[in-house]
C-alpha cells in the first residue's frame, strides 16, 4: 500500500515536471510573470496610465533621451515578430531583432545573469501579454550616440556577458539573494556608481550614485552612509511596505517597491536581505568631523528648522515611524551626494502606498519659501546634528540644483 | 443634454466623512463606486502643508477652505413672516466644499449623544410628564437606540483615533473620565491630550464647585496612531490652527489621514472632483433612482447611472437635492405635513470670557478639541423640574488658539483702536480666556428648509430657504447653562468676566457653529420622517442619506462628528449584510 502511494506521488510530480517543460503550462508562464516582477520590466516598458508594457516612458540618461519600446507581443509595433532566441539575446546579449544592439537604459548589463530557464519562462509570460499597437521611436540620441554601433565599443569596455556563478561557500538563501539583486533585480542599474561612459564602476558595486535628479543611496554595509546599521527586519520591511522604523521609500525606489519589491515573495525579498547584509565591498567607513555648532550655517540652519521642519521631523529629528522619516542616524542624511536632500526640500515628494502601508505620507515643496543659503544651512544642520556628521552644503549646490529641477520635465 | 455614462453599482454625492466611509466599506465589499464630489481634490502637503497651514488671513479670514456664496448658498429668514434674502458672505455658519468636506477644517471634538437623547420625547414625557414640552416642540424619538449604535461609534473613533478618557467602561464608571456619558466597549484609542494653564485652572473651580471635570474628547491625536484601514497619523503639535484649517502634519482625523490612503488604492473606486450633482433621477415609478445628473466645471452636464444612489452632502444641500429631486412628500409649516425639511435645528451656544489676575497662559498653544469640560448641565443629566425649559449643553474651557488677527481680547472701556487699544492688547492676551456652552436645540415646528421661491443657483435651481429662530426654551436654557459656567469662572477668581447668554433673534451674520442639522430626518414612522431607521428613504428604496447631519431628529448638547461618523458605518452596514442581499425597503 505504503510503495503504491509512494509510486503515484512520484508519477505525480514527474506529470508535473513535464508539464513545466512546456511554455504553454500555466506554472511556466506564472513564473515568468513573476520574473518580470523581480526584473521590473513595468517600471519602463509600462507607461504611467498606459497599457501595460506597451512602452513609451520617457528615460532620461546622462547621454540623452530614451523611450521605453513596445514589449507586448504586437506583430507590428511590439515583439511579436521575435523569435525566441532574439529575446534571449535582447536580455543576455543586449542584441535586439535582426541583431540590432540595444543601449544599457535596457539594464541587460544585469540580466545577462539570468539562468536560461528564467528567460525562457519570461518569454512564455510575454507571449501571453495583450497586443497593444503603440509605435514608439526610442532612439532620441544626440548624434554620434544614435548611432547603434557605438555600443560595440562600450560593451567591451563596460558588459561582461555571462550568467550567474553561484557562490559554494554560501548558502542557498545568499545566493538566491544575489541572484537577484546581480541579475533580474538589477539594483546596481541605481545603486552602484557610474563611470564617465554611464558603466558601473566595478571596484564600489551598490555604493550610491546620482541619476535622474536623485541620489540612489549606499546600501553596502558601511555603518555610516550605508545600512549597516539595518537589521535584517528593516530591510525585509522596506522592500515589503516601501517603510521601516528609518525611512519611507520615495521617488524611483518609491516605483521599485510598488511595481517590483512589494510584490516579491516573502523568501525573495529575506534572500536579497541576507544577501545586502553579508555582501562584497562597504564603504570606507570612514566617518567625518562634524561641522562644528557655532558654525553660522548650523545656527541659521537651527533656526530654520525649527520653524520649519521639527513640527513633523520632531526636535530631537527621530520623526515618527511610518509617517516621517527618521534625519538623526539616517545614511541618507550623511550620504557624501546631497542631491535627494536637496531635492525633496525645494520639489518634495511622496512616499509609496502599499497595501500594507497605505498612507503615503508626503514632504512639501519648499522652493518658493528657502532660498538657496537657507537650504544650505538646514541640510548642513541636519547632517551634523543629534550625532550626525557630514560636509556642509553649500548654497551653490542648491542653486545648481534648483536650476536642473526647472529643466527637468 | 445629458450625455449617459457608463453605469456603476454606486454613485456617491460629496466625499466627505460619510462619502469617504461608505465608498470604502461599499467599495471593499466588491461594489463598484463612484463618488462625485462639487469642490477640488485636497491633500495635505500640496494643499495646507506646515509652511503655510497656519495663515490665519487666508483660511480663518478669508475662509479659503470654504463653499464660496457664488457657487452655492441659502436664503435665510428668522420666521414666516419675513422675506428670506440669499447669505452673500458665510459667517454665522460655514458649510465646506472639496474633498474631505467639513472633516478638513473641523476643529476636532468627537462627542456621543446620550443614551436618554436617542429616545429623547418619550424621555422627557415620562419624567416631566406629557404636559411638559411645549406644543410646537417636534422632538422625536430617534429610531436607533445607543446601545445599538455603540459598536459604530466605537468603530469611527477608533478610525480617526480619538484621545480621550473613557468615564463609562460596560458600566462601571472610570475615574478621570466623563461620568455622565453612555457605557463604552473599550478605552479611547490614544490617551488625552495635555492640558493648558487655563483649561487646568478651569478644572480645579469646577472641582471645586462641585462639577467633575474630564479632558474633552479630540480627533487631534496625542500620540502617533495606526488605524484599521492601516492608515497612519501624526502627534499634535498644539499649534492652534485646527478650526477653519487643514492640518499640516497629519495629526487632524480627515477623510484624508484617515481613510482616503486606503480608498484611493482600490481600483474599483473612483473620485470624481469639481463634479456638483444637481439631481437624483428617478424611474418612471418615482420608486427608484436610476442614477445621478451632475455638471462637470466646463459646464458639461452627465448622467451617472447606478443601482444605489448616496447623499453625503452637507446637510442644506442633502435636502436640496431631495427636493429638487421630489423623493418624499415637502414638508407644511402650515399644516405639518410632509417631511423634506422638517425639524431643521441647530446648536444653542453661549460664552464667558475672563480676564486673570497675574497669569501667562500662553492661548496659542492649543488644538481644536482642547479642554476641560464638564457635563453636569447636558441632555437630562440635572433634574429641570421647575426650570421652565429642556435640554442642555456641556460647558467649560475649550478654547481652540490664541490666533493673532481674531484672539484679541480687551478690557471692558477699552476703546475699539488707536494706542490704547493696542496697549490694552499687549496687556491682556496672555491673562484672557474663554469659556463656553455648547447647548442643544431642539426642533419646532416652524423652523424648517425649503426651496425659496425667489432666488435660484447658478444652474437656476432654486436656493435652500432657512426659516429658523431661537425659541424661548433653547433662550431659558442658555441662561441657565451659561449663570452655571459663569459660578464657575468666579471661583477661578477673574479680574473681570463677561458672561453672554445666547439672545434671539437668531443672526446669520454672527459665526455660533456649522451644526446646522436636520431636513431629512430619520425615524420609525413615514409620517415623520424621511428615512427609515436605516437611513434609507422610506419612498425611495435605493436612496440612502448615511449619517448627515440632516438626518437628526433634533440636536443635542454635543457636536455631530461622531454621530455622523457611526451613522455612517451603521448604514454601511446595512447596506451590505441586508440591502445587497435584497434589495428593497429595509424598514
Amino acid at each position: 500500500m505504503r510503495r503504491s502511494l509512494i509510486t503515484a506521488v512520484f508519477v505525480c510530480v514527474l506529470s508535473a515536471s513535464a508539464a513545466a517543460q512546456s511554455n504553454q503550462s500555466f506554472d511556466r508562464i506564472e513564473r515568468g510573470r513573476y520574473l518580470a516582477v523581480l526584473s521590473d520590466c513595468a517600471a519602463c516598458h509600462t507607461a504611467p496610465g498606459g497599457k501595460p508594457f506597451a512602452g513609451g516612458l520617457v528615460l532620461q540618461t546622462p547621454f540623452g533621451n530614451l523611450i521605453s519600446p513596445n514589449i507586448t507581443p504586437d506583430r507590428e509595433t511590439g515583439i511579436g515578430s521575435w523569435t525566441d532566441a532574439e529575446f534571449v539575446a535582447a536580455l543576455h546579449d543586449g542584441r535586439g531583432h535582426d541583431g540590432k544592439r540595444l543601449y544599457p537604459a535596457m539594464p541587460y548589463p544585469a540580466y545577462t545573469k539570468l539562468s536560461d530557464d528564467d528567460v525562457s519562462a519570461m518569454r512564455a509570460y510575454f507571449k501571453t501579454v495583450a497586443p497593444v499597437s503603440n509605435k514608439v521611436v526610442s532612439n532620441q540620441l544626440p548624434f554620434p550616440l544614435n548611432i547603434r554601433l557605438a555600443m560595440v565599443f562600450w560593451n567591451w569596455l563596460n558588459f561582461t556577458p555571462g550568467r550567474y556563478e553561484p557562490n559554494s561557500g554560501k548558502s542557498a538563501e545568499w545566493n538566491r539573494g544575489a541572484y537577484i539583486v546581480e541579475g533580474p533585480g538589477h539594483c546596481g542599474a541605481c545603486h552602484t556608481p557610474k563611470t564617465i561612459l554611464g558603466g558601473d564602476n566595478t571596484a564600489t558595486p551598490l555604493a550610491g550614485a546620482t541619476l535622474q535628479g536623485w541620489f540612489a543611496p549606499n546600501i553596502t554595509t558601511d555603518a555610516h552612509k550605508g545600512i549597516g546599521g539595518w537589521s535584517q527586519d528593516d530591510l525585509v520591511q522596506y522592500l515589503k511596505t516601501g517603510t521601516n522604523t528609518w525611512t519611507l521609500a520615495s521617488g524611483p525606489m518609491a516605483e521599485a517597491v510598488s511595481h517590483s519589491t512589494s510584490h516579491m515573495s516573502d523568501g525573495d525579498v529575506a534572500a536579497i536581505a541576507t544577501y545586502l547584509r553579508d555582501s562584497g565591498v562597504g564603504g570606507s567607513e570612514s566617518r567625518p568631523t562634524p561641522v562644528v555648532a557655532s558654525d553660522p550655517a548650523m545656527t541659521a540652519g537651527a533656526a530654520i528648522y525649527k520653524d520649519n521642519c521639527s513640527a513633523c521631523h520632531k526636535d530631537s529629528g527621530e520623526g515618527e515611524v511610518h509617517l516621517f522619516p527618521r534625519l538623526a542616524g539616517s545614511a541618507l542624511v550623511q550620504s557624501d551626494d546631497p542631491t535627494t536632500l536637496a531635492r525633496v526640500v525645494l520639489h518634495g515628494t511622496r512616499a509609496v502606498s502599499t497595501a500594507r502601508m497605505p498612507t503615503a505620507p508626503a514632504m512639501p515643496a519648499f522652493d518658493w519659501r528657502l532660498n538657496d543659503q537657507q537650504v544650505g544651512a538646514v541640510l548642513t544642520y541636519i547632517r551634523n546634528s543629534w550625532g550626525n556628521a557630514a560636509s556642509s552644503v553649500p548654497a551653490e549646490t542648491i542653486a545648481s540644483q534648483r536650476i536642473s529641477l526647472a529643466r527637468a520635465p | 443634454m445629458a450625455r449617459k455614462l457608463p453605469p456603476k453599482d454606486v454613485v456617491i454625492i460629496g466625499l466627505g466623512w460619510t462619502g469617504s466611509i461608505l465608498a470604502y466599506e461599499l467599495a471593499k465589499a466588491g461594489l463598484d463606486v463612484v463618488a462625485l464630489e462639487r469642490g477640488p481634490w485636497r491633500d495635505t502637503a500640496t494643499d495646507f502643508p506646515p509652511a503655510y497651514a497656519q495663515d490665519e488671513l487666508r483660511y480663518a479670514v478669508r475662509l479659503d477652505l470654504f463653499l464660496r456664496p457664488a457657487q452655492d448658498t441659502l436664503t435665510f429668514r428668522n420666521n414666516g413672516s419675513q422675506t428670506a434674502l440669499p447669505i452673500r458672505n458665510f459667517s454665522g455658519f460655514l458649510p465646506g466644499n472639496g474633498v474631505g468636506g467639513a472633516g478638513v477644517h473641523w476643529n476636532g471634538q468627537t462627542w456621543r449623544f446620550l443614551p436618554t437623547d436617542f429616545k429623547l420625547r418619550s424621555h422627557l414625557e415620562e419624567r416631566y410628564g406629557k404636559g411638559a414640552l411645549p406644543a410646537d416642540m417636534t422632538i422625536q424619538d430617534w429610531p436607533v437606540s445607543y446601545d445599538e449604535l455603540e459598536p459604530y461609534y466605537d468603530r469611527f473613533e477608533k478610525l480617526c483615533g480619538t484621545s480621550g478618557k473613557a468615564g463609562n467602561i460596560r458600566g462601571a464608571k472610570q475615574a478621570g473620565g466623563n461620568p455622565f456619558e453612555g457605557w463604552r466597549s473599550s478605552e479611547y484609542p490614544t490617551p488625552p491630550l495635555k492640558q493648558g494653564l487655563g483649561a487646568t485652572l478651569f478644572a480645579e473651580a469646577a472641582r471645586k464647585t462641585g462639577h467633575t471635570p474630564f479632558p474633552q474628547p479630540a480627533s487631534n491625536l496625542s500620540e502617533a496612531y495606526t488605524n484599521p484601514l492601516g492608515v497612519k497619523l501624526g502627534q499634535c503639535t498644539y499649534c492652534g490652527f485646527c478650526e477653519r484649517f487643514g492640518c499640516g502634519n497629519y495629526a487632524k482625523s480627515s477623510p484624508q489621514t484617515c481613510v482616503l490612503p486606503a480608498l484611493m488604492r482600490l481600483s474599483n473606486f473612483e473620485a470624481r472632483t469639481e463634479s456638483e450633482a444637481t439631481k437624483i433621477n428617478l424611474d418612471s415609478t418615482g420608486k427608484r433612482a436610476t442614477g445621478v445628473t451632475y455638471v462637470d466645471t466646463s459646464g458639461g452636464e452627465w448622467e451617472q447611472p447606478a443601482n444605489i444612489v448616496l447623499l453625503c452632502a452637507f446637510s442644506f444641500f442633502n435636502v436640496q437635492l431631495m427636493l429638487l429631486s421630489g423623493i418624499g412628500k415637502p414638508y407644511d409649516p402650515q399644516t405639518g405635513q410632509g417631511v423634506v425639511g422638517r425639524n431643521y435645528a441647530y446648536q444653542t451656544t453661549s460664552g464667558v470670557s475672563i480676564i486673570l489676575k497675574d497669569k501667562i497662559l500662553n492661548p496659542f498653544i492649543a488644538t481644536g478639541a482642547h479642554g476641560m469640560i464638564i457635563d453636569d448641565y447636558n441632555g437630562d443629566n440635572f433634574d429641570h423640574s421647575g426650570l421652565g425649559f429642556v435640554g442642555g449643553g456641556y460647558m467649560g474651557a475649550g478654547q481652540t488658539g490664541g490666533r493673532p488677527i481674531q484672539t484679541r481680547p480687551v478690557p471692558k472701556g477699552t476703546p475699539k483702536w488707536g494706542a490704547q487699544w493696542k496697549k490694552a492688547t499687549a496687556e491682556t492676551y496672555q491673562k484672557a480666556f474663554s469659556l463656553s456652552t455648547h447647548g442643544s436645540s431642539y426642533s419646532y415646528k416652524d423652523c424648517y428648509l425649503d426651496l425659496d421661491p425667489t432666488y435660484k443657483d447658478r444652474f437656476g435651481r432654486p436656493l435652500m430657504r432657512m426659516t429658523f429662530d431661537f425659541h424661548d426654551n433653547e433662550l431659558k436654557m442658555s441662561a441657565y447653562l451659561t449663570e452655571r459656567l459663569a459660578e464657575i469662572a468666579k471661583a477661578m477668581d477673574p479680574a473681570e468676566m463677561t458672561a453672554s447668554p445666547r439672545k434671539g433673534p437668531y443672526n446669520s451674520t454672527i459665526y455660533q457653529t456649522t451644526h446646522n442639522t436636520g431636513g431629512t430626518v430619520m425615524g420609525a414612522d413615514p409620517a415623520d420622517s424621511v428615512l427609515n431607521r436605516y437611513c434609507q428613504s422610506w419612498d425611495v428604496h435605493n436612496v440612502f442619506v448615511p449619517g448627515g447631519a440632516s438626518v437628526f431628529p433634533q440636536n443635542h448638547g454635543y457636536n455631530p462628528t461622531d454621530t455622523v461618523g457611526a451613522l455612517a458605518y451603521w448604514t454601511a452596514d446595512a447596506i451590505k449584510d441586508r440591502y445587497l442581499k435584497n434589495p428593497g425597503p429595509l424598514g
